[in-house]
């Protein structure tokens, strides 16, 4: 139907007006993206694998135990992604020193009271969605950039009691520097305990972190969700409202 | 000058082939092997028979038990003869002011050179009413027995981290030695501590005179280095994914993994699956049970036993953090659905609201 050869702008049905102007910017730098990736990746590997050593069904059944070694596997995914899980956050650490603003760790925590304010706003506005128009930033809203350092606390917290669970068996020194969280947790079975609690941290931020990316580009349609694959974001030229 | 074990056993009509016999299990129960023999030997014969105390606090004797079970007769005989076991209220012999006095002397004329056995928690709630010997508390007599003590053995879990007596809400106040006392311990937890592996504590600190080598709770790591998981027979049924489901399936009946029925060996440090029970015969796990984790701390407090997860405090004997995970990941759905209802609504209004300033700019 839209054969006709209309100009663009009309597409965006300004009248000959010309369409409202948005600016590109350069958001998410490709360490940021590959990081962002290979995160989701290994967690949702991590949070499978978990759930299933906690709860292992019978996937594949075999008389004898030296016919199969599917448990096996699954516990070797398990470790492997949170090696790569662990090397990847590391990075992403580094960058956080070096990279962008939209990248640097400092801006996630609301140290200043104008991110403070930002965060009664976002609230208001994206969570109870009892203001129509909220504050529009270009990276993180100050809101989730707290989030998601709370996040990376959790990160260490589930490294921390993930590496202390096998530390006393392992001969290698990495997991060994973690042997203090057994006994600080009640032993071995209060490691195990919040071990399994941050697994489902993980699994509500999943859910909420998947929905709100598709509510923020539903709502404010400036590409959201595909800045995390080429990076760029689109800001309104004329004072985004 | 005391006795040597040597002169001691011979006075007991011991031939010399059974000192060696006993030198040699000694140094094998020490971890020394055949080339430590020799050397096991020479301290016999000159090393001065060492004067031990065993005291009992709260607790149910099982550890004494477990002891007198050991899986090497002539080893066990041998022990409590080179053992100068002055003191020990279930096996001596003395009763009231005889024993109180054998006690006293043992302290007196061994000073800084005994050993101290402890089997039980020593309760501290209430100015330590709760157990009391011959008029006096157990901690003050702990206190009096620990002062002078070469080394302090903490036997089983009420002695190494308070048991059952210190499970919540621990009324007692149950606590366990190395609490108490200012001096290193060494724990050897379980409930009770396997028999052989009490035995070979003991002739490690006789023959070499030292304390085995002790992992960050000061078990020694001879026997508490280990998981029972990662020793047990039972183990490539876990690797392969085969799981007894319920008890008495043809899964149980083929000895797959307990892992699903709440065995508890994937966290408890033990000897139970290496050395084994009753001389050798058996341990939980062979016997068709999970692993309760008896010589863990706090085990009685992160059951039931037939689940692998403790309970979720607060939230009634079933709920794991998986089940309260659970319920939290479908409510946070709930919410999120919830949201995108409102969101839909508000998205009639931003495009009715860009509809209109169209019109305007038109």
């Amino acid at each position: 139907m839209s054969t006709s050869g209309e100009p663009i702008h009309d597409i965006f049905g300004s009248n000959g007006h010309g369409p409202t102007e948005y600016r590109r910017v350069y958001v998410w730098e490709l360490p940021v993206r590959a990081y962002h990736w290979i995160n989701a990746t290994a967690l949702v590997a991590l949070c499978i694998t978990g759930y299933l050593i906690g709860h292992p069904f019978h996937l594949l059944y075999a008389p004898e135990a030296y016919q199969q070694y599917w448990f096996g596997w699954v516990r070797f995914i398990h470790f492997a992604s949170a090696w790569i899980y662990i090397m990847n956050f590391m990075a992403r650490l580094y960058w956080g020193f070096v990279g962008n603003k939209y990248a640097r760790l400092i801006n996630f925590i609301p140290l200043k009271k104008s991110q403070r304010q930002e965060i009664m706003e976002v609230v208001k506005a994206d969570v109870l969605q009892v203001k129509m128009h909220g504050p529009i930033s270009t990276g993180h809203n100050a809101l989730a950039a707290f989030i998601y350092f709370i996040t990376f606390i959790v990160f260490l917290l589930q490294m921390i009691t993930g590496f202390a669970l096998y530390s006393n068996m392992s001969t290698s020194s990495i997991p060994r520097l973690f042997m203090w969280a057994v006994p600080l947790l009640g032993g071995e079975f209060g490691v195990r305990f919040w071990h399994h609690i941050f697994l489902w941290f993980f699994v509500c931020f999943v859910i909420i972190h998947i929905y709100l990316a598709f509510y923020h580009d539903y709502i404010e349609g400036r590409g959201t969700i595909s800045s995390i694959v080429g990076g760029w974001k689109f800001e309104r030229v004329k004072g985004d409202k | 000058m005391g006795p040597s074990i040597w002169q001691s056993m011979e006075r007991k009509g011991y031939s010399r082939r059974d000192f060696l016999q006993f030198c040699a299990a000694a140094a094998t129960a020490a971890g020394l092997g055949q080339s430590g023999v020799a050397q096991v030997a020479a301290a016999f014969e000159k090393k001065e028979k060492p004067a031990v105390v065993w005291m009992h606090f709260q607790e149910c004797t099982c550890c004494s038990e477990s002891f007198i079970r050991a899986s090497h007769p002539i080893v066990l005989d041998a022990l409590l003869d080179v053992l100068s076991l002055n003191y020990s209220e279930t096996l001596m012999a003395a009763s009231g002011f005889q024993a109180e006095k054998s006690l006293n002397d043992t302290i007196q004329n061994n000073k800084g050179k005994y050993i101290v056995l402890v089997e039980g928690a020593v309760p501290t709630h209430d100015g330590g009413v709760y157990c009391m010997i011959g008029g006096k508390t157990a901690e003050s007599i702990l206190q009096t027995v620990a002062k002078d003590a070469a080394a302090i053995i903490a036997w089983g879990s009420c002695a190494s981290n308070g048991c059952v007596q210190a499970a919540k809400p621990n009324p007692t106040g149950a606590t366990p030695i190395y609490k108490l006392v200012n001096k290193p311990v060494i724990n050897v937890p379980g409930c009770p501590p396997i028999a052989d592996v009490m035995m070979a504590v003991v002739t490690h600190m006789l023959v070499l005179g030292q304390v085995p080598a002790l992992d960050s709770l000061n078990r020694p790591k001879e026997f508490y280095g280990r998981r029972v998981h990662d020793t047990c027979y039972r183990r490539p049924n876990y690797d392969a994914g085969l799981f007894v489901e319920s008890w008495d399936d043809e899964n149980a009946r083929r000895g797959y993994c307990l892992y699903k029925m709440g065995c508890k060996g994937p966290v408890t440090y033990n000897a139970c699956s290496v050395v084994k029970w009753n001389e050798g015969t058996s341990y939980p796990i062979q016997s068709g049970h999970g692993c309760i984790g008896c010589s863990e701390e706090g085990f009685w407090d992160n059951g039931p036993f037939y689940q692998h997860l403790p309970s979720f405090p607060g939230f009634g004997v079933e709920s794991t953090a998986d089940t309260i995970g659970t319920i939290v990941g479908v409510a946070t759905l709930a919410g999120v659905a919830a949201h995108a209802a409102v969101t839909n609504v508000r998205k009639q209004k931003v495009i009715a609201e860009v509809h209109a300033e169209e019109q305007k700019e038109s």
